[in-house]
């Protein structure tokens, strides 16, 4: 009788053993959890640095979005100033301003990204042509020199052939030719030319090294192979470095894509000399916020265009690498 | 083969004419600089100017209290910038290497949403001027987008990845090697070649930048940190800068005297001889940036 068991007490053993068991476990867990967190603790040391960096580099200002959102009013602070809804970007888009930076924003860079494919693609394959390697570190070397120039500088370069009355231009050759000077200045219509040039000028090295990187890449095989079957130069440059080139270029592209609401603000605003009167053709997105920033303090524009801008630009980065994990997997980005 | 050599001599005199183009506006830069002011005022910058000067660089000399400063604080911001950037970059690339960090993940993740979204300018602007408040200090040319990117981070970490074995850091960390000194002693000394890559893009970035001073310096109370590029961007308007910044350090220039047309140009031939001097040298490595760079930069 005594040894018989109360019905469910084996039941009941597991279950305090389980327990028992539990609770141990979990023990040793918190105990090597412990153990491994204090083990990695000079590698979060390490990172934290970089870390602090980027909360307050890029994710602080990811909240500071909200001031597009806000009638900022200094004694309030941002937090507390009145919410006003959509109302900048109503004004930003009223105004005018708007289209016209956003219109040259997009045209500069769909023929930025044309003409550098084209130009930077034939560079790298006329690189690739030349046999001598002195010759070869000369040419690359020169051409890159442009990129080392900051655009502080550029603006310099550019004015000493533009400048109304010391300009080479004007000066040297249309005078000469008897033609009137022109006043580059103040007129807009040559500005998507001169943007265009200097554009191309500062960014072709850096592009065609790119390009010849990724050609220099291919294997001779291929080249040896055709000559023997008594392909062409040409032949060979359409049959085989630029399909090889393809994935190259594609990702350039889609990510180039990727920024097309951004703009070099360096190009716009230091080669026009910031002019007014050249902004019909020379005002991008870039060059609005900042003097509505800091030249007007006019900080609902400022914001709104800023905001747009960022927005405009993460949703064409997004699809972009869509589109490239779509055409080539293994490029993607994310 | 007729044909080949075609091509090859057609590639060859493209190539010079890039060349060429690339560097004359530079040469006209330095010729500019050298030339008589009134001559420069009467026929326009030329490639032959009918005279010769070198005034403008004396009045560099003579202005040198703020020009000499001027390149004293673009030789500081670069030096320390690049330092700090790069270890700061180098020490979070080696962390979200390590296997079974507790967390890796969410910031790995939060280092690639930084590629993806930003905040604008206008967002970061009032970051740094109210809350990590930089304005008119040497911070402001410090800070603001150049410290860590995503794309260097990724760069050192794969570097890590694929060209260190982890069995030598083990072996390292078995004898007693703290984290710190496994990182000093064996990571870096391993990495000179990406470090050496990505520190040359960022000090050219941190030598030529202007953008953080014209945001975060303010003229009137900021000047005395102003770079080479930042003086360059002030005169380019009005060159009575030059005098005016002397007069605040108490040194007087006589400003009728001021070949303010060539001076303009003698600075910024200035400004960019270290790079031009220097270039031979990073060139391997300019290159090797921009290629390993270009496609996912």
């Amino acid at each position: 009788m005594g040894n018989r068991k109360v019905p469910g007490y084996n039941e009941f053993i597991k279950k305090v053993n389980f327990h028992r068991e539990e609770k141990r476990r979990k023990a040793v867990k918190t105990k090597k959890k412990k153990i491994r967190i204090a083990h990695f603790l000079p590698i979060y040391a390490m990172i934290l640095p970089g870390f602090l960096y980027l909360i307050i580099n890029n994710y602080l200002p990811m909240f500071g979005i909200i001031i597009a959102f806000k009638r900022l009013d200094f004694r309030k602070g941002i937090l507390f100033s009145d919410w006003a809804g959509l109302d900048n970007f109503k004004f930003l888009f009223a105004s005018g301003n708007a289209f016209r930076m956003i219109r040259n924003t997009i045209l500069y860079n769909v023929v930025f990204i044309i003409l550098g494919i084209v130009m930077g693609v034939t560079t790298a394959i006329l690189m690739n042509e030349v046999t001598s390697k002195g010759a070869l570190k000369a040419y690359q070397t020169l051409i890159l020199i442009p990129n080392l120039m900051s655009f502080v500088i550029i603006n310099y370069l550019v004015y000493a052939f533009l400048a109304p009355d010391t300009g080479l231009v004007n000066n040297s050759i249309l005078l000469k030719l008897g033609k009137a000077p022109i006043s580059w200045y103040t007129n807009a219509k040559y500005w998507p030319f001169i943007l265009t040039f200097v554009n191309m000028w500062q960014s072709i090295g850096f592009t065609t090294v790119i390009y010849y990187s990724s050609i220099i890449g291919i294997s001779t095989d291929y080249y040896e192979a055709a000559t023997l079957d008594g392909a062409s130069k040409w032949q060979q440059i359409t049959n085989i470095t630029l399909p090889l080139l393809k994935p190259t270029i594609i990702t350039l592209f889609i990510l180039s894509l990727g920024r097309i609401f951004g703009s070099n603000f360096g190009l716009f605003y230091q080669v026009p000399r910031n002019q007014g009167m050249l902004y019909p053709t020379t005002q991008t997105i870039d060059v609005f916020v900042f003097n509505a920033l800091m030249n007007n303090n006019d900080y609902s524009m400022s914001s709104a265009a800023s905001v747009f801008q960022s927005v405009a630009g993460a949703i064409t980065l997004i699809s972009a690498n869509a589109l490239i994990r779509k055409v080539q997997p293994e490029d993607s980005l994310f | 083969m007729v044909q080949g050599k075609g091509m090859k001599v057609l590639a060859n005199v493209i190539l010079t004419i890039m060349a060429v183009i690339a560097i004359l506006p530079i040469i006209l830069l330095l010729i500019g600089s050298f030339t008589d002011n009134a001559t420069a005022l009467a026929e326009g910058f030329s490639y032959t100017p009918s005279k010769l000067s070198i005034e403008a660089y004396r009045y560099i000399v003579n202005a040198w209290s703020t020009v000499g400063r001027g390149y004293l604080n673009t030789i500081l911001v670069t030096a320390v910038g690049t330092v700090v950037s790069l270890i700061v970059t180098a020490m979070f690339g080696y962390g979200i290497t390590v296997k079974g960090l507790p967390g890796g993940r969410v910031i790995t993740l939060m280092l690639v949403i930084s590629m993806l979204f930003n905040g604008g300018i206008v967002a970061q602007y009032f970051v740094y001027t109210n809350i990590v408040n930089v304005k008119d200090s040497f911070f402001a040319l410090i800070m603001p987008n150049f410290i860590m990117n995503a794309f260097n981070v990724i760069l050192v970490s794969n570097y890590f990845r694929n060209n260190i074995s982890g069995e030598i850091l083990e072996a390292a960390r078995i004898d007693g090697a703290s984290e710190f000194r496994v990182f000093w002693k064996i990571l870096l000394p391993l990495s000179v070649p990406i470090l050496a890559t990505i520190g040359i893009m960022t000090a050219i970035g941190y030598w030529n930048d202007w953008n953080n001073g014209l945001y975060y310096l303010s003229p009137r109370d900021g000047s005395k940190y102003y770079t080479i590029q930042l003086i360059l961007n002030q005169i380019a308007n009005q060159v009575q800068f030059l005098a005016s910044e002397a007069a605040k350090m108490g040194v007087t220039l006589d400003t009728r005297s001021m070949p303010t047309t060539t001076v303009r140009m003698a600075i910024a031939f200035v400004g960019i001889l270290p790079i031009l001097i220097a270039y031979p040298f990073f060139q391997k490595y300019f290159v090797k940036g921009i290629s390993v760079g270009g496609v996912k930069g």
